[in-house]
């Protein structure tokens, strides 16, 4: 079943045209990168995905619904949890409070209760921290926060934005790691990364884009070995 | 003894008022980083709704309930015209440059005033308020309190106290700090950002109309300018004790209440001077006021 299917999306800011004619699909259940530079556009796509840009034109298809120009909270309520470039945690907020808000419209207390133990599962030091504002985490813990946010809520499809940027290498295996398992457990993943080898190595499939086209796609597997791809984003 | 914890009463009386309107400055500002010049307009405004309410629907001698009835009326009424102005005034400039929407306010300020100028039932000149609380006077040991002093630090003390749990504790009080913090990252959990910002500003509206109930009761005197000089006092207590910040808004309200009145005690003329000494001072120390923190990125 096609989770989410982007069809011909533009996005200008102003003059300048961020997205030009993207199309992707999703399928319930899988993990897609979307690969490129910076300013290819990759962050852009999600953000219009989520509501927070409003589409020049194009269409935006979430289980089997249109969502374009939908308002972004009404959006996060109907089962798309954003997982934004550069964390935007709360930081004056404890870290409980950050994972708490992001079930807040939930009416089920026990599983919401059930998700929390989950995440302090997955990781062990938001728990630790669990009474400390946001903004005294490190960055990597920031991450781990931003992440267990999408996982308060019961939302199918996750969108991640840059995940691994600004992380020690370690740090970023831990969140990749989270990721796949955030999949296994029954979640669809649109992932958008700069660090390419670890986003190919991860996804089941991948979009490559430059300057708001998508040029390449197909199997992960295969675009790690493409030679044209081992140059451009892989250095090799 | 006596003469400084009379002037410690009518000070924290006095500041209590500054403190009521400083927290609708910091939770605007919090939430939309701006300064509401027209928030003191809404105290005015409170007085003048709830003088109509008065006369309307009571009169000297109405029981207690009808008063409070009054009173929450009017903190409605306020509250909504607040919503209103956003809605119209700021809502449309949210994306522009923030001074678009210090200019809007400066404009939202005149407007209210001067519409409610041209209007018959209120006019230009000052008006007399009703004594809506009956006050009796209670000596302490040579101290001596007026009925309306306890009901103003009273009133204000309970509200201050309802708005930090409201903040701190409930889940829209969390909603507003989330939103004040990052709209974006608000809206992508589910938060509704601009109905978020409706209940900030109608809650700062109403404290500001509560605010004008108290303060036309203290001094029965008012006209449609009334809140310029007050509300510069207040915007003053909410930068000393570190605009955005709740708690820091009581606590530079009460500090500038109780400091200006025993300076008056020795000169009446230097208070107004000696507040913004005082903010130059502080603000020289602590850029962020007493309680504010300098917010830091993290890379």
């Amino acid at each position: 079943m096609t989770k989410l299917k982007v069809e011909k999306l533009c996005v200008s800011y102003g003059a300048i045209n961020a997205v030009r004619d993207v199309d992707f699909q999703v399928e319930e259940g899988e993990i897609v990168a979307l690969i490129g530079a910076n300013g290819a556009g990759k962050t852009s796509i999600l953000r219009t995905i989520s509501g927070l840009e409003k589409a020049k034109s194009g269409s935006i298809i979430f289980e089997g619904k249109e969502i374009v120009r939908q308002k972004a909270h009404i959006t996060a309520a109907n089962g798309i949890a954003h997982v934004p470039e550069g964390r935007r945690i709360f930081t004056t907020l404890s870290v409980l409070d950050n994972l708490m808000l992001a079930a807040h419209q939930r009416k089920d207390a026990k599983a919401v209760k059930e998700d929390l133990e989950n995440v302090y599962n997955v990781f062990p030091r938001l728990k630790e921290r669990h009474a400390q504002p946001g903004g005294t985490l490190s960055g990597g813990e920031q991450q781990m926060l931003a992440v267990g946010r999408a996982l308060m809520t019961t939302s199918p499809l996750v969108l991640l934005d840059e995940p691994s940027m600004g992380l020690a290498p370690l740090v970023v295996e831990e969140i990749f790691a989270v990721i796949r398992r955030i999949n296994e457990q029954g979640r669809t993943v649109l992932l958008v990364e700069q660090n390419a080898q670890m986003a190919l190595s991860t996804a089941n499939r991948a979009y490559v884009l430059e300057t708001g086209m998508v040029t390449k796609s197909g199997d992960a597997k295969e675009l790690l070995k493409d030679p044209s791809i081992r140059e451009a984003y892989l250095g090799c | 003894m006596v003469k400084v914890i009379q002037l410690l009463i009518y000070g924290l009386q006095v500041g209590s008022i500054y403190a009521l309107l400083a927290t609708g400055y910091t939770l605007i500002y919090g939430i939309i980083k701006m300064i509401n010049l027209a928030h003191a307009d809404f105290m005015m405004l409170g007085a003048f709704v709830s003088l109509f309410l008065y006369t309307g629907l009571a009169g000297s001698g109405s029981p207690m309930w009808l008063i409070i009835l009054i009173v929450l009326l009017t903190m409605g009424i306020v509250g909504m015209l607040g919503v209103l102005v956003e809605r119209i005034a700021y809502k449309p400039l949210r994306q522009r440059p923030a001074l678009s929407s210090l200019v809007a306010a400066v404009g939202v300020s005149m407007f209210i005033q001067n519409f409610l100028r041209c209007i018959p039932a209120v006019g230009p000149s000052p008006r007399a308020y009703p004594a809506m609380f009956t006050s009796a006077n209670i000596t302490i040991g040579g101290v001596s309190i007026s009925g309306i002093q306890i009901i103003v630090i009273l009133v204000s003390v309970v509200l201050m106290i309802l708005m930090q749990l409201l903040v701190t504790k409930t889940t829209i009080g969390k909603q507003m700090v989330a939103t004040s913090c990052d709209k974006d990252a608000s809206a992508l959990m589910g938060i509704n950002v601009n109905k978020v910002i409706s209940i900030t500003f109608c809650i700062g509206s109403a404290l500001a109309a509560i605010c004008g109930i108290l303060y036309s009761s203290v001094y029965p005197s008012i006209h449609v300018y009334m809140a310029a000089t007050i509300g510069n006092k207040a915007f003053i207590s909410a930068v000393l004790g570190g605009i955005g910040n709740t708690k820091g808004a009581v606590l530079g309200g009460l500090l500038l209440g109780i400091i200006e009145v025993f300076l008056q005690s020795f000169n009446s003329s230097v208070s107004y001077g000696v507040s913004f000494v005082i903010l130059i001072v502080i603000l020289l120390y602590k850029p962020a006021g007493l309680l504010g923190t300098v917010e830091m990125e993290k890379v």
